[in-house]
């Protein structure tokens, strides 16, 4: 299929596009890396009557990593985080988890901010933002704002940023050093969009217990969750697996995922509490934890 | 100046030489590739990011032509299947590999294949079976089978960097 009608605008700058956001407002799109936008283009799922090209605006692509937070322009590609030496050197969470995104010629054009805007259920992004506490910068004809993570996701492909409004750049808490991470999926395809996805980030004290916990499904609901029951069964506590499996049944039990054409909702229950199992226990070994007893 | 929703002219440089045309800002690179420049090997599949086909290069890097507009590519530099060898000149090893280990079938998706590999082969001249695999996840074939595309890929790397050793798994 072929796209209806848009009028078109490059915008050079922020502040340009803030201008032509103020203008055109509702009726506008952003396009970003264009990964998600044109496929709804093409489908005639979406028609906007103007498209703001933002792809010029060298002011959003930037990484800057400051100690413990990594702040990363809107407009950064996929690939770039995923190439990304320092982030890697950092501890490889963003690298790995990014690379599960579709396939290499999607990540080279599909951008940071572009994947948060959209939210899709079952996107690696707005998870990311949930485990590492982002903020995000958003910018419009009324001023700036920063929107914390816990506010910015507000339901199906839907978030804090206003129609006449622009995402600027996420700030990031990467995990410290010796925590340990995981990002794990299940889908049909390698690339494809996952069925459902499990990631947590595991910090140990030096006695061995869970000081900081944080676990993140996608494809379980209208947006990515926090599986907070499943991180009160975890917190303070010596990991064993008889502790992670009951993690587990707690972060199944919260959810109530439906059926589509790609999964039913129990099968989809079922495996997210598979997943968190597996996330755990690489996240928990990743932090030094040294299993003794046999699953 | 024109309307912004109506025609425009377009320069890039596409394989090597300027060209220069008149679209619509929905026209995608795709169709303007194949419609407005005669550059018919890009293929459309799926027109919606998911099967591969399209893979150009834009300033070196592989993407769907069928989620760029081609107004988008004003200034920039785009390769496709039409620029890895001359008409008439000798296939590009790539081209070749593909032949030698019958890496085609009906040769739909085979462009798009082709560009990816060569991005790939840029990056990383001596890629492992495993990395060609998810390499090539973003190109699908609906006949060939992927068996003889991956060992195509291995051949392709030994005909271009005859260093890379042969049956590294
Ligand atoms: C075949 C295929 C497989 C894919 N697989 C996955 C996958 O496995 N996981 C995954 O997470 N994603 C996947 N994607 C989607 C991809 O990651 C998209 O790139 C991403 O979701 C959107 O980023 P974009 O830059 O392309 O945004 P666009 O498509 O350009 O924009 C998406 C939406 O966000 C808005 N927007 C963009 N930037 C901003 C901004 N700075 N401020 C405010 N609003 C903005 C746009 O207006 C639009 O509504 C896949 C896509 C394809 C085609
Ligand atoms: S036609 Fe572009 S990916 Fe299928
Ligand atoms: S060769 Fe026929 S689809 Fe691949």
């Amino acid at each position: 299929m072929k796209p209806p009608r848009f009028r078109y605008f490059a915008a050079d700058s922020t502040a340009h596009a803030v201008e032509l956001l103020g203008e055109y407002g509702d009726e506008a799109k952003l396009l970003a890396g264009g990964q998600s936008v044109v496929p709804l283009l093409n489908f005639r799922l979406v028609a906007p009557a103007v498209l703001i090209d933002i792809n010029r605006i060298t002011e959003l692509d930037h990484v800057r990593v400051d100690g413990i937070t990594t702040r990363v322009g809107a407009l950064v590609r996929q690939r770039t985080i995923e190439r990304d030496q320092e982030l890697r050197r950092r501890g490889p969470m963003l690298t790995e988890t990014v690379g599960l995104i579709g396939h290499v010629a999607i990540r080279n054009r599909g951008t940071v901010g572009g994947a948060l805007a959209h939210a899709d259920p079952a996107g690696e992004w707005p998870a990311l933002g949930l485990l590492l506490g982002a903020c995000f910068r958003i910018v419009g004809p009324r001023g700036r704002r920063t929107v914390p993570v816990d506010e910015f996701f507000r339901g199906f492909l839907t978030t804090a940023i206003e129609p006449d409004e622009l995402l600027e750049e996420v700030e990031l808490r990467l995990p410290s050093p010796g925590a340990g991470h995981a990002f794990v999926e299940v889908a049909r395809r390698h690339g494809d969009f996952a069925l459902v996805g499990v990631g947590a980030v595991v910090e140990l004290d030096s006695r061995c217990r869970i000081a900081h916990i944080a676990i993140a499904l996608i494809g379980v609901a209208s947006t990515a969750v926090r599986a907070g029951d499943a991180e009160r069964v975890l917190r303070g506590e010596l990991p064993s697996t008889e502790l992670v499996k009951s993690a587990a049944e707690a972060a199944a039990a919260g959810l109530d995922p439906v059926d589509d054409i790609h999964a039913s909702g129990t099968y989809r229950r079922r495996i997210a509490g598979v997943l968190t199992r597996r996330a755990l226990y690489t996240a928990l070994a990743r932090a030094g934890w040294e299993r003794r007893d046999v699953a | 100046m024109s309307r912004d929703d109506e025609a425009q002219e377009i320069a890039l440089d596409v394989n090597g030489t300027k060209r220069c045309a008149v679209a619509e800002p929905r026209t995608t690179l795709a169709d303007f590739l194949r419609d407005h420049l005669g550059l018919t090997g890009t293929h459309l599949g799926c027109e919606h990011g998911v099967c591969g086909a399209c893979t150009v290069l834009l300033d070196s890097h592989s993407v769907r032509s069928c989620l760029l507009f081609a107004v988008q590519t004003e200034g920039a530099t785009v390769t496709t299947i039409e620029g890895l060898s001359e008409v008439n000149a000798e296939l590009h090893p790539i081209q070749q590999a593909f032949s030698a280990q019958h890496g085609l079938q009906c040769g739909f998706c085979t462009p798009g294949f082709i560009v990816s590999v060569a991005e790939l082969l840029a990056e990383d001249p001596d890629p492992s079976e495993s990395t060609i695999q998810s390499w090539l996840s973003g190109n699908l074939c609906r006949c060939t089978g992927y068996q003889n595309i991956v060992k195509a890929v291995r051949t392709a790397a030994e005909l271009t960097h005859p260093k890379a050793g042969p049956g590294r798994g």
